[in-house]
C-alpha cells in the first residue's frame, strides 16, 4: 500500500527531498544556528511563505480539486492565528505582571493578577475585563485544540447551510467572499474581544523561551512550519490519491453525475471543506507567531482571492502547483513591494515597483487565467511528460 | 370695533391726562422722565428701581433705549444742585464737559465735585438689561428682532418672560409674530408664575415635534436621587430598593456616604496600601506577609489591625446591610409641583409617540436613498452578470472610473453644475468603451470557465486600483455637488433628507425605467432577452450573440460609471471607492436573484433598508451593522437561494 501510493505520487519524494534540502540549507545559512548568511528577518520570511505554501494546499484540494472557488480560506488562516494567538499574548503578558508584581510588598491575590493582565491586554481598546472568549488563553493545550475546533466547526456549519440548500458555482464563492468579510468586519469592532483592529500583537515571543534570541526561535518556526507542510502533502497526495479524491475530482467535473451515481455530493464536499479549513487554521498558527501581529485586515476578503491567484498561476489540480505557486508569487510580492526591486528608468518616467507591482500582478494573472489555464504546474507536467517520452 | 374701543379709551386718557399735568405731554422730555424718578436713579437699588425703568420703557420717546443703554453703562452723570442729568465727555483737569442727553450737544461745563456719577448696581443693570430686551424685541428692524428672538432662544432668563409677552401684540411680521408666541409658551414652561399657567403652556406642546419643545420639557422631569430616613414632602418620580432594577446595594451605600450618611468602607486598594503601611520584619500583625495573597487573609489581616487602632475599622458587609435598611431611597424631580410633573410626562409621552413615527417614515427614506445608492452600483452587474453570467470583480473599478471622470471634468468645467451634467455621459463613454474592451480582450475567452472569469476580472481590478492610485495618487479627490444639491429638504425637526440623496434617487428611478424599456420595448432588449434564455438557439435565429454580449457587457459597465459620479458626489473619491461597493453589490445581486431588473430594485430595497434599520437600533456600531447584515443575507440565501425574484422555467437553468 505504502509503496503503491508513493508510486502514485511520484512527487510526494521529490517534494520531501527539496523541503528538507531547503530547510536545512536555510539552517545552516542561518544566523541561529550556522554561518549567518540569511538574516533572521529573511528565515521569518522563509518561514512565513512555508506556511503560506500549506494554506494554498488547503485551497487546491477545494479549488483545484473539489471545483469550490472558496474565497473564505483565509478567514480560517486567520482564526487559527487568533486563537494561537491569544495563548501567547496571554501567557506572555503574565510573565510580565508576574515579574511586576513580584516586587510588591504583599503578595497579589488571583484577582488582582487577573486584572493587571486584562488591563494591560484590554486597555488600548478601553476596557480591562476579559471576554468570554478568553476563557482558556491560559491553557496552551485548549487553545491549540481551539486552533482546529472552531474554525473546523465554522467551516463545517457554514459549509453545511451552503451545500444543502444546493448554494455552487459563483454565488458559493460570494457567498464565502460574505463570510469572510462579516468576520473581519465583526473582529474590527472594539467590543468583539479581540482588541479590534489593534489585533494581537507581540506575538514573536514566545512564553516560556526567555532568554532564546529570535535567531533560533525563527529556526524552531522554520522547522515547525517544514514538518506541518511535509505532512500537509503527504496527506493531501493521500486523500487525493486514493477512491475519496476520485470522487472529488468526480464532483468538480459533474457534480450531477456524481449525484446520480449514488454518493452523498454534500457530504463530501462538506468534509473536504472543513479539513481544508482546519489545514489553513493549522497553517495561520503557525504563520503568526512568526509574524508577530494579527488583525483583522489580514482577515479581509481580498486576502482568500489572493491566496486562489496564486494557486491559479501555480496551477490548479496539483499539488506541487499550489505550492510552487504560493512561494512564487509571495516571495516576489515580499521583493517586488518592499522596495528592493531595482527601478527601470524609461527616460521620460521611471517605474517604481513598489508602485507597479500590483499591475504587473494584475496583468499578469489574467494572462495565465487565458493562456495558461494549468499554470506553472501545467508547464512542468508537460516537461515531464516530454521527457519520459525522450 | 375692539380697536376702536380701544383708542377710544386711549384718547379718553389721555385726554384725562392732558388735564391733569400742567405741561402737554408732547412735551414731556426724557429728562422730565429721569427727572420724576430722580430720587430712586440716584439711590440705584434693585427693590426700588422698578418704576423708573418701566417709566422710561414704557415713554415711548425715541431716545428712551439709547439713555437706558447709557445708564447701564454707567455713562450717566447727575448734576448735584439741580438734579439734572448729563452725559460727560473728560476735559483737562478736574473739569467735564457737559452733553445734552437728547441733542447731544455741549451746553457747559462743570467740576467733577459737582457731579454725580450714577453707577447702578448688577441687580439693577440685569433689570436694565431685561427692559432692553423689549426694545430689541420691537425694534423696527425684523432682523434684530429675529436675533433677539435667537438670544433668548439660546439662553433663557425668567425676566424675558414679561419682556416678550410685552412684544407680542406689537408684532406685524406674522413668522416673527407666530416665533414670540411659541417662545412666550416656551418660557412659561420654565418660569409662569402659576402651575396653572405653566401646565397650559406644557400642554399646548403636546404632539409638538420640535427639539425645543422637548428641551424645555425635560428639565422638568431631572431627578435627583436621595437617601432619607422618612419620606418627606418631595415630588417623588419612584421609589428605588437596593438591589433591583440597576439600583445594587454599592450604589445605594455609595449614596449614603455621598449624604453623609454612612461611613465608606475600606476599599481593598486601601486594605492592601494599609497593610503595606504596617508591616513589620516581614509580618502584619501577626500575620507573615507571604499568606496575604487572597483576600479573605488580607480582611483578617485588617480586621486585627483595626483591633489595635492601629487603622480606621471596616464597615462590614452586614453594617452596610443594616445601614441600607434604615434608609429609603428616591428619585425626587426637581421640581417641586407634582401637577407640573406629570402634565409633562403626559405630554412628552405624546410627544415621543409621534417622534416614534416620524423616526420611522425618516428611517424608510435613509432606507430608501441607500437602497438607491446600491441599486445603482450593483444594476450594471445585475445586467453583466444576470443576462451573460459573467461575474465582473472589476465592476467596482468602472465605479471608481467613473467618479475619477467626474473628477477630471470637474478640473475643466468649474460650473459644478454643468461639469455634472457633462460628466454623466462622459463617464456612460468612458466605462462603456472599457467594458467592451474588456468584453473583447478577455472575458470572451472565458464563458465557459465562470469561476475563471472571477478571477481574471479581479485580476484586472487589482491592475485598474493600482493605476488609478499610480495616476491621481492615494489622497481624496473631491468632486463637488452643485450648490443647488446642498442642503436638505427639512419636513420637521425629526424627518429630513438631503438634496444629494434625492437626486440619486431620481437617478436610480430614472434608469431602472430606462433599463426596463430598453429590454422589454426595443429590438436590442428582445435579443438580449432570447441570449439570456438559450444563447444557442438565439444564435440559430440569428442573433448575433457575440454583439449582444459585447453591447450588454458596456451596458452594465456605463451604467457603473454614472454610479461612479454619483457616489463620488456624497463620497470621497479614491481608488478603493468601488471595491467597498462590490461585496454589496453582488450580495444585491443575489438577494433579489440573478437576471432580473425587478429582482435588482428588491433586493437593493431590502439591503438598504435592512442596514438602515440595523443601524437604528444599534446607531453607534456601523461594523456591527454591516456583520448582522452579511450574517442575515447568508442566511436568507439558505431559505432562497436563487433571490427573491427567481427566474423559473429554462432561464433559470445553469
Amino acid at each position: 500500500m505504502q509503496r503503491s501510493f508513493i508510486a502514485r505520487n511520484p512527487s510526494v519524494l521529490i517534494f520531501l527531498g527539496i523541503l528538507a534540502v531547503f530547510t536545512l540549507g536555510a539552517t545552516i545559512l542561518s544566523e541561529g544556528f550556522g554561518i549567518g548568511l540569511i538574516s533572521t528577518s529573511m528565515i521569518k520570511t522563509l518561514g512565513k511563505t512555508l506556511c503560506l505554501c500549506l494554506i494554498a494546499i488547503a485551497m487546491d484540494l477545494v479549488w483545484g480539486y473539489c471545483g469550490i472557488l472558496s474565497l473564505g480560506h483565509f478567514a480560517f488562516f486567520g482564526l487559527g492565528g487568533y486563537m494561537i494567538g491569544m495563548w501567547l499574548m496571554y501567557a506572555r503578558t503574565e510573565n510580565i505582571i508576574l515579574t511586576s508584581l513580584a516586587q510588591a510588598p504583599i503578595p497579589p491575590t488571583d484577582d488582582e493578577i487577573r486584572s493587571a493582565i486584562g488591563n494591560q491586554i484590554f486597555g488600548v481598546v478601553g476596557g480591562s475585563d476579559f471576554p468570554l472568549i478568553w476563557a482558556f488563553a491560559d491553557s496552551l493545550t485548549i487553545q491549540l485544540v481551539l486552533v482546529v475546533l472552531v474554525p473546523g466547526l465554522l467551516a463545517l456549519v457554514f459549509g453545511w447551510l451552503a451545500f444543502r440548500s444546493r448554494v455552487t458555482g459563483v454565488y458559493l464563492s460570494i457567498l464565502t467572499q460574505a463570510m469572510t468579510l462579516a468576520l473581519s468586519l465583526y473582529l474590527f469592532q472594539n467590543d468583539s474581544g479581540l482588541r479590534g483592529n489593534n489585533g494581537l500583537s507581540g506575538l514573536q515571543n514566545i512564553p516560556g523561551a526567555k532568554g532564546v534570541p529570535q535567531s533560533i526561535i525563527s529556526i524552531w518556526f522554520l522547522w515547525a512550519s517544514a514538518i506541518a507542510l511535509a505532512l500537509g502533502y503527504i496527506l493531501a497526495a493521500w486523500m487525493m490519491s486514493g477512491k475519496f479524491g476520485s470522487v472529488i475530482r468526480g464532483i468538480r467535473d459533474d457534480e450531477a453525475r456524481v449525484r446520480f451515481l449514488g454518493y452523498s455530493v454534500e457530504t463530501y464536499k462538506l468534509v473536504i471543506f472543513t479539513v481544508t479549513a482546519i489545514i489553513a487554521a493549522i497553517a495561520g498558527a503557525l504563520y503568526y507567531p512568526q509574524a508577530g501581529i494579527i488583525n483583522p485586515a489580514e482577515i479581509a476578503p481580498i486576502a482568500s482571492i489572493y491566496l486562489a491567484v496564486w494557486v491559479a498561476i501555480g496551477g490548479r489540480g496539483r499539488i506541487y502547483g499550489a505550492v510552487i505557486g504560493a512561494a512564487l508569487v509571495s516571495l516576489l510580492s515580499t521583493w517586488f513591494t518592499g522596495g528592493q526591486a531595482p527601478s527601470i528608468p524609461l527616460g521620460f518616467y521611471t517605474i517604481h515597483w513598489v508602485d507597479w507591482w500590483q499591475v504587473l500582478l494584475g496583468v499578469t494573472f489574467v494572462l495565465v487565467t487565458l493562456f495558461a489555464p494549468q499554470g506553472i504546474g501545467g508547464a512542468i507536467d508537460r516537461l515531464v511528460r516530454k521527457g519520459t517520452q525522450l | 370695533m375692539k380697536t376702536a374701543r380701544f383708542s377710544f379709551l386711549l384718547g379718553l386718557s389721555l385726554l384725562l391726562m392732558a388735564l391733569l399735568v400742567p405741561q402737554p405731554i408732547q412735551a414731556q422730555t426724557i429728562q422730565d422722565i429721569l427727572q420724576e424718578h430722580e430720587e430712586i436713579i440716584a439711590k440705584g437699588s434693585r427693590r426700588t428701581i422698578q418704576p423708573a425703568i418701566d417709566a422710561l420703557r414704557d415713554s415711548g420717546l425715541p431716545e428712551a433705549q439709547r439713555v437706558m443703554e447709557l445708564w447701564q453703562d454707567k455713562a450717566l452723570w447727575q448734576r448735584k444742585d439741580d438734579k439734572q442729568f448729563f452725559l460727560t465727555e473728560p476735559l483737562e483737569g478736574r473739569t467735564l464737559q457737559l452733553i445734552d442727553l437728547i441733542s447731544g450737544q455741549p451746553v457747559g461745563t462743570a467740576e467733577k465735585s459737582d457731579l454725580k456719577q450714577i453707577k447702578p448696581n448688577s441687580g439693577v443693570r440685569g433689570l436694565i438689561g431685561a427692559a432692553l430686551v423689549q426694545f430689541q424685541l420691537m425694534d423696527p428692524d425684523p432682523l434684530t428682532r429675529r436675533d433677539s428672538l435667537i438670544a433668548i432662544q439660546r439662553d433663557p432668563k425668567p425676566t424675558h418672560l414679561p419682556a416678550l409677552r410685552g412684544a407680542i401684540d406689537g408684532e406685524t411680521d406674522p413668522d416673527l409674530k407666530a416665533l414670540k408666541e411659541r417662545l412666550e409658551r416656551l418660557l412659561t414652561i420654565t418660569y409662569g408664575e402659576t402651575d396653572a399657567k405653566r401646565i397650559t403652556a406644557i400642554e399646548s406642546f403636546a404632539g409638538d415635534l420640535g427639539v425645543d419643545a422637548r428641551a424645555a420639557l425635560n428639565p422638568i422631569l431631572t431627578t435627583t436621587r436621595v437617601a432619607v430616613t422618612e419620606a418627606s414632602d418631595v415630588n417623588i418620580a419612584r421609589q428605588l430598593t437596593p438591589g433591583q432594577n440597576d439600583f445594587t446595594a454599592d450604589d445605594a451605600y455609595a449614596l449614603l456616604i455621598a449624604e453623609n450618611l454612612a461611613y465608606p468602607a475600606i476599599s481593598n486598594d486601601e486594605k492592601r496600601l494599609a497593610l503595606v503601611a504596617n508591616v513589620v520584619d516581614g509580618q502584619v500583625a501577626g500575620f507573615a506577609v507571604e499568606t496575604l495573597n487572597t483576600y479573605e487573609a488580607r480582611d483578617q489581616a485588617y480586621s486585627a489591625l483595626a483591633a489595635e487602632g492601629l487603622v480606621p475599622a471596616d464597615v462590614t458587609r452586614a453594617a452596610q446591610q443594616k445601614a441600607l435598611q434604615r434608609h429609603e431611597f428616591y428619585d425626587v424631580y426637581n421640581e417641586p409641583s407634582q401637577s407640573v410633573t406629570d402634565a409633562a410626562r403626559g405630554t412628552l409621552q405624546a410627544i415621543e409617540t409621534r417622534v416614534g413615527l416620524n423616526q420611522t417614515a425618516d428611517l424608510a427614506l435613509d432606507g430608501l436613498s441607500l437602497a438607491s445608492i446600491y441599486f445603482l452600483a450593483a444594476i450594471g452587474l445585475a445586467i453583466t452578470f444576470g443576462v451573460m453570467g459573467v461575474i465582473n470583480m472589476a465592476h467596482g473599478e468602472f465605479i471608481m472610473m467613473g467618479a475619477y471622470t467626474g473628477y477630471v471634468v470637474q478640473l475643466f468645467i468649474p460650473d459644478y453644475t454643468l461639469s455634472i451634467i457633462a460628466a454623466l455621459p462622459l463617464a456612460f463613454a468612458i466605462t462603456f468603451a472599457a467594458g467592451v474592451a474588456m468584453e473583447r480582450t478577455v472575458i470572451r475567452w472565458l464563458y465557459h470557465r465562470p469561476l475563471e472569469t472571477l478571477l481574471a476580472t479581479f485580476g484586472i481590478s487589482i491592475a485598474l486600483q493600482q493605476l488609478a492610485k499610480n495616476i491621481f495618487g492615494t489622497q481624496a479627490r473631491p468632486l463637488t455637488a452643485p450648490g443647488w444639491l446642498d442642503g436638505a429638504w427639512v419636513i420637521n425637526d425629526v424627518v429630513s433628507i438631503s438634496y444629494i440623496r434625492i437626486a440619486i434617487f431620481v437617478l436610480a428611478l430614472i434608469f431602472f425605467a430606462l433599463l426596463l424599456f430598453i429590454l422589454k420595448r426595443t429590438r436590442l432588449g428582445l435579443e438580449v432577452r432570447a441570449v439570456t434564455q438559450n444563447p444557442k438557439m438565439a444564435a440559430s435565429m440569428g442573433i448575433n450573440t457575440d454583439k449582444i454580449n459585447m453591447l450588454t457587457f458596456g451596458l452594465g459597465s456605463g451604467i457603473a460609471g454614472i454610479a461612479g459620479v454619483a457616489i463620488g458626489l456624497f463620497a470621497q473619491v479614491t481608488a478603493n471607492l468601488g471595491s467597498g461597493y462590490i461585496v454589496q453589490s453582488f450580495m444585491t445581486v443575489v438577494v433579489g436573484g440573478v437576471g432580473n431588473i425587478w429582482g435588482t430594485l428588491a433586493g437593493a430595497t431590502m439591503i438598504g433598508s435592512l442596514q438602515k434599520i440595523i443601524e437604528f437600533f444599534n446607531p453607534s456600531n456601523t461594523l456591527a451593522a454591516q456583520t448582522y447584515m452579511v450574517i442575515f443575507i447568508i442566511i436568507f440565501i439558505q431559505f432562497r437561494p436563487r433571490g427573491i425574484i427567481a427566474l423559473r422555467g429554462r432561464a433559470a437553468g445553469d
